[in-house]
């Protein structure tokens, strides 16, 4: 844990300073980390061996209500909304939880995208609550009762990412060193024997799942506000699936893999979509499909039951 | 008119549902054998679909036969699951059997990712229609409806005859018996001496062809837009899901629940038609944990 918490550290001191070196990365790097929030929500799952292919559900929840509250006049606080957006997200996960944690692999990975399916759905046909396909524009709220200028907010937001983001990792990391954490990879591992233990391992991963839902409700918050606009995509599952897939790319399981991950994730997709407007999705594919075959070292921390062991 | 709306629905319904099973059987039985989910399985059925309106163009070019649509499906699904599935099964499926389903499921997404691209690439994004299929059955006039042949009766008995013959071979032929031994335990086969390489690597081919086949029939009657593979991997998966993974009859029981489902939300609140799918899987889901027919601790094919 040391080592981590100290590369961490530096990383988040190395990014505080890129806004001020280099403005035009801002956004960019506000973006990558905001998402990077929804992976490691994933990666906090993964532990568990559980994948999620529908957690845009959970970030296009935090992203709508972020936009209802703005839309709807409130004058609410970035400061307010963020937080609004992350606990709609998590009660949501709580409720849809307690169905979906009866659910392993495949079923598990399904029945999360389905209901993002149907949020997606939802988002795009009740357009006069949801402005439909289009989606709905975000109005720049204030920022610790400040009304910043364009160039001023960006730079502050980036801060305020990065502040949530590096509490966020420290919190999980906590987590996943706790009791009820160590428990998630006895659900990977030996889901019967957890139990024998007195351990329910459904409610073990249903704190996990909340808590998942939980980052992923204060990425799309951040999202919402930094773009200024959500629109049905959020819940898409090729959205969710890229969450997944940038978990993967970051060195899966990994708190700092999480944020590492996004980041490259989100200047391979800025400047393939320059270079190869057209193929970027190319691309992002062959590398993924290069770390899954070539790579397997990268995907260390993958540990799931499959693995065979060598005998004693 | 009532009862019009009703029969419309559910012949809507009857159509849809067999194009899906289609596609949802193809997913179950790579499932049931390779024990893959395979998210690629709906560029499958993108790219069944946009060869079949190439070859229908070609064929209207060329001066030939209308009539010549039809074998062209089925040759251009026979083509697309042999060579883009053969292609995909040697080259990276192989490589990942037994492999966590994380890594499974994300390297068929990454395949998925660059059929989409190939597909645009080939085909570009403006909406392809072809519907000579659809002019050259006419329409029949059912209860003061008038329904498309095409859609009433070809693209149902392709679905029936698909899944009487997929039956009867799993079930009583040499061959049937080869793949579901192979499914049951690949190694006790291999080492009996069948060869499970070209088992698994037929069964995708299979598999594939039979989403190119769904796609084919549907290029009859749709028009074929960028992102449609990407709709119908989804709604297959919640078929196969409904019907419980690996299981073919299943498939068509449940293809057709969602079929019809999706087709009455249509006429009744339009809004809520995407919905539907996912609704009936999640009920059954609720009960049935592992779909409808699922069999406890056996694997079937």
């Amino acid at each position: 844990m040391r080592p981590e918490l100290l590369i961490g550290m530096v990383a988040a001191a190395a990014l505080a300073m890129v806004p001020v070196l280099a403005p035009w990365t801002a956004v960019m790097l506000t973006i990558a980390l905001a998402v990077g929030l929804t992976v490691l929500g994933i990666v906090v799952l993964l532990r568990a061996g559980q994948i999620s292919f529908g957690h845009g559900l959970y970030y296009a929840a935090g992203a709508y209500t972020v936009a209802f509250l703005v839309n709807a006049r409130l004058s609410l606080d970035a400061l307010i909304l963020i937080p609004v957006g992350g606990l709609v997200a998590t009660l949501i996960a709580v409720a849809c939880g307690f169905f979906v944690v009866r659910y392993r692999d495949i079923f598990f990975a399904m029945i999360n995208l389905s209901m993002s399916m149907v949020a997606f759905s939802l988002l795009e046909k009740l357009y006069h609550i949801t402005g439909g396909g289009d989606g709905m524009n975000v109005a720049r709220p204030t920022l610790a009762g400040v009304r910043f200028g364009r160039i001023a907010f960006e730079a502050w937001m980036f801060h305020l990412t990065l502040a949530t983001t590096a509490l966020a990792a420290f919190l999980v990391s906590r987590y996943l060193a706790s009791p009820l954490g160590k428990a998630l990879e006895a659900v990977k591992n030996n889901e019967t024997r957890l139990e024998y233990l007195g351990v329910s391992s459904n409610r073990v991963l249903h704190i996990a799942y909340a808590i998942s839902a939980a980052l992923a409700g204060v990425s799309g918050a951040i999202i919402a506000i930094v773009n200024g606009h959500v629109s049905p995509e959020f819940a898409y599952w090729v959205r969710s699936g890229e969450f997944v897939f940038i978990s993967i790319l970051g060195g899966a399981g990994n708190v700092l893999g999480a944020f590492a991950g996004s980041v490259v994730f989100e200047v391979i997709r800025n400047y393939a979509a320059a270079f190869a407007a057209d193929y970027w999705q190319t691309i992002l594919g062959l590398s993924l499909i290069a770390i899954i075959l070539f790579a397997p070292d990268g995907l260390s921390q993958l540990r799931f039951r499959r693995k065979k062991r060598a005998p004693p | 008119m009532f009862i019009q709306t009703v029969l419309l629905a559910a012949l809507d319904g009857l159509s849809y549902g067999a194009q899906v099973f289609l596609v949802a059987v193809g997913l179950s039985l790579i499932f049931g054998v390779l024990r893959i989910v395979n998210v690629a399985h709906g560029s499958l059925y993108a790219i069944g679909a946009y060869v079949t309106a190439t070859f229908g163009l070609f064929i209207a070019a060329a001066g030939w036969s209308p009539w010549l649509t039809f074998p062209a499906m089925a040759l251009s699904a026979c083509l697309v699951g042999i060579i883009v599935g053969g292609a995909l099964e040697v080259s990276l499926l192989r490589r990942i059997y037994g492999q966590e389903q994380v890594l499974q499921l994300l390297l068929t997404f990454a395949v998925f990712m660059i059929l989409e691209d190939l597909q645009k690439a080939v085909w570009g994004v403006t909406p392809f229609f072809v519907n000579t299929p659809l002019s050259l059955l006419g329409t029949a006039n059912i209860l003061g409806i008038n329904y498309s042949i095409y859609q009433l009766v070809v693209v149902p008995l392709v679905a029936v005859i698909v899944l009487v013959s997929l039956r009867y071979i799993l079930r009583h032929t040499r061959i049937g018996r080869i793949v579901t031994a192979v499914a049951d335990d690949r190694e006790t086969s291999a080492a009996m001496g069948v060869d499970a390489t070209r088992v698994y690597l037929l069964t995708f081919m299979t598999g594939a062809s039979l989403a190119a086949f769904g796609g084919a029939l549907a290029s009859g009657a749709t028009s074929l837009v960028p992102g449609m593979g990407a709709g119908m991997i989804i709604l297959s998966f919640a078929v196969a899901a409904t019907a419980g993974l690996g299981r073919i009859e299943g498939a068509a029981v449940a293809a057709l629940m969602i079929g019809l489902g999706r087709s009455i939300a249509v006429y009744i609140a339009p809004e809520f038609d995407a919905v539907v799918p996912y609704l009936i899987m999640f009920v059954v889901l609720l009960f049935k944990p592992k779909g409808l027919f699922s069999v406890p601790q056996t694997r079937k094919v």
